[in-house]
């Protein structure tokens, strides 16, 4: 298993009080899945999706993320975890605009210390996977918002992570693009085995799922294979 | 990694423009200042030494007393015999007897009767023997028609009062004022050359003899008013001139002898204890204010670029940048803005600090009626600390600046940056 979930609650204070996102939730993930957490605002789906990329710690119960108690790690652990083995998508893409597609993608890498031709090499990789390989040295203010979601992909694939975490990835884009990205994500989980898991309640997105997992009211309300 | 922040900071200029126009500035005033600072407050310790006190100064006790009335009668004497000692004890300073003296200058007419009178002062030095005196004081510089003494009985005066007595170069005049034994003395002079310093109580009435004539004018054969030590760098540093002065004194034993010898520092004579310190630590207070002041502005402009990058900020700690990571990489962007910053603001700095140290800045209108022993042509000068100086300030405060403004970067929540980057 690559991520498991086990009794995990996971409560917000509020005032004097405690609102309570996650209920006692008993989940594991398969290498290799292409699975979405989905349902509507307040679900929990984002805070899972939180606890399991370890930016933030269970109240009670435990996650653990390629064999790492994500509670137990401190928070440079927590960074090592992010920085070797996660890749983020984000629903506003979160390009740095002063850079070139070229560096924006490259990042990561520069975090792990890669040798640069290495790291040319993954780039330019990335890059073709996702039909960019004429946009190198554009910047984001000169792509389309399909075009600059699919750099943050590359951005994410780059250090060729064992597990992608998406929250709405295609909350900004129209339909032809959405299906774009989604192809070229099931492409990458199939070529790869790269296990992703979406945060999502796009119709569209939900079309690509293999497994989904329905959240309600911090609960599993359902969770089938497609 | 350097590389990738450096291509962030020149093609983002709001986060590296004002930051480094400020650094600039800053450097460049610092780096100015400096120059101007040592310049001003150098030259004027060197002018002082040059013409009054040497960097240490051997006299008598008694004539170390009433030295604002140059006593003669105080004089030291057997001068043969204490210069080569001097010069055998320390050979790190070179020694300069001088005679100082007052007196009434007397202009004949073809009728041996007076024409022109005026008060002088002078110096009587060595000319004749040797040109290290004329170097050492710029006599060159000064010297504004005629030429220096080739033989005995020549002397050079100021210029004003050259005007004022109506003379011409070879003119006659007769120096009326006291021997070392308490007796009047007179002794006439042949005027070569005319001096004219920029320094209005030198111009208004100031001659410069050979040592030797001095002697015989005012009885003083084989003596000198003082012998000055000028140390061998060539500029003033105070301790070492207090160990020298400490050293020799401590050597003397007939400390109750109005004519035992004593040694003083520049520092301890004329007022100039103040002026030294002053002049030692001004430059250390220019670059504390301007560290202080620029760190403020580079704070401020920290927090803003802070707010401005809050989305790349948190995208960085969601992907794996962990907090001191980020902190330090913003440190190092600091650093390479002071850095650029600090080079523009020194090459600029010392630009017009050359132009300050070639052309100057003449207020000599201003010192007209002045009796203040100062230069009327107010200089920078550029020395080897005013190349590094402005760097101090430079990084120091784009350091303090991103120090205190990337505080913030600890206090973000990592489990809310989902939810930032979404906005």
């Amino acid at each position: 298993m690559i991520v498991e979930v086990k009794h995990l609650t996971k409560k917000f204070p509020v005032g004097k009080a405690y609102f309570t996102a996650l209920k006692d939730l008993n989940l594991s993930f398969a290498e290799a899945e292409f699975t979405g957490l989905v349902g509507p605002s307040g679900s929990g789906k984002t805070t899972l999706l939180n606890i399991i990329g370890s930016l933030d710690v269970p109240s009670e119960g435990e996650v653990i993320v390629l064999g790492k108690s994500v509670g137990r790690l401190s928070p440079p652990e927590a960074a090592l975890l992010r920085k070797q083995e996660l890749g983020f998508i984000f629903q506003n893409y979160n390009l740095l605009p002063v850079y070139t597609v070229f560096e924006n993608v490259e990042f990561p890498l520069l975090l792990l210390d890669m040798p640069a031709r290495e790291r040319k090499k993954r780039v330019l990789e990335s890059l073709s996977w996702l039909g960019l390989s004429d946009k190198v040295n554009s910047r984001p203010a000169q792509l389309s918002g399909g075009e600059c979601q699919r750099v943050a992909i590359a951005r994410a694939m780059v250090k060729r992570p064992r597990l992608v975490l998406a929250d709405e990835p295609t909350a900004n884009l129209d339909s032809v693009n959405s299906h774009n990205i989604l192809q070229a994500m099931l492409k990458l989980n199939q070529e790869l085995k790269t296990s992703f898991i979406f945060a999502t309640h796009d119709e569209k997105v939900i079309g690509y799922l293999k497994r989904i997992i329905q959240l309600e009211d911090g609960r599993v309300a359902e969770d089938r294979l497609v | 990694m350097i590389r990738f922040l450096l291509k962030g900071i020149l093609r983002d200029r709001s986060r590296s423009l004002l930051p480094i126009i400020v650094v600039s500035l800053g450097v460049m005033i610092t780096v100015f200042l400096q120059a101007y600072m040592d310049g001003v407050l150098g030259d004027s310790i060197e002018w002082t030494a040059q013409f009054t006190t040497g960097h240490v100064k051997v006299m008598t006790r008694a004539y170390q007393e009433n030295m604002s009335q140059t006593p003669n009668d105080y004089a030291l004497t057997d001068v043969d015999i204490l210069q080569p000692q001097l010069e055998k004890d320390y050979p790190g300073l070179s020694w300069a007897p001088r005679i100082q003296f007052g007196g009434l200058l007397d202009v004949p007419d073809e009728n041996g009767l007076t024409r022109a009178q005026g008060n002088v002062k002078g110096m009587g030095l060595e000319l004749l023997n040797s040109s290290e005196e004329i170097e050492r004081m710029h006599l060159n510089d000064y010297l504004s028609s005629g030429d220096f003494p080739k033989q005995a009985g020549e002397v050079l005066l100021s210029r004003e009062l050259f005007n004022q007595m109506g003379l011409t170069l070879g003119d006659e005049v007769t120096l009326i004022s006291s021997g070392m034994w308490g007796d009047m003395a007179m002794y006439n002079f042949k005027v070569c050359g005319t001096l004219q310093f920029g320094i209005n109580s030198l111009d208004r009435g100031f001659m410069i003899a050979d040592i030797e004539d001095l002697r015989l004018a005012l009885n003083m054969e084989n003596s000198a008013s003082e012998i000055l030590g000028f140390l061998k760098e060539g500029y003033y540093i105070n301790k070492e001139a207090q160990n020298l002065s400490g050293s020799f004194n401590q050597k003397q034993t007939k400390t109750q002898d109005k004519f035992s010898l004593l040694m003083l520092p520049l520092s301890d004579m004329n007022g100039m204890q103040f002026f030294v310190a002053y002049a030692q630590q001004m430059q250390y207070l220019i670059v504390l204010v301007f560290v202080m002041a620029m760190s403020l502005v580079l704070w401020n402009a920290g927090l803003l670029g802070g707010l401005r990058r809050y989305g790349e900020f948190g995208l960085r700690l969601a992907i794996g940048e962990n907090k001191h990571e980020l902190y330090r990489s913003l440190m190092g962007e600091a650093v390479m803005i002071g850095l650029l910053g600090s080079i523009i603001g020194v090459a600029f700095g010392l630009l017009f600090s050359w132009l300050m140290q070639k052309y100057g800045l003449d207020i000599g209108d201003m010192l007209k009626d002045s009796t203040i022993m100062m230069p009327t042509v107010m200089r920078a000068r550029i020395t080897s600390t005013t190349y590094y100086i402005g760097f101090l300030p430079g990084i120091l405060s784009t350091l303090i600046g991103a120090m205190l403004s990337g505080i913030g970067i600890y206090k973000r929540q990592t489990a809310s940056l989902f939810k930032e980057l979404e906005n």
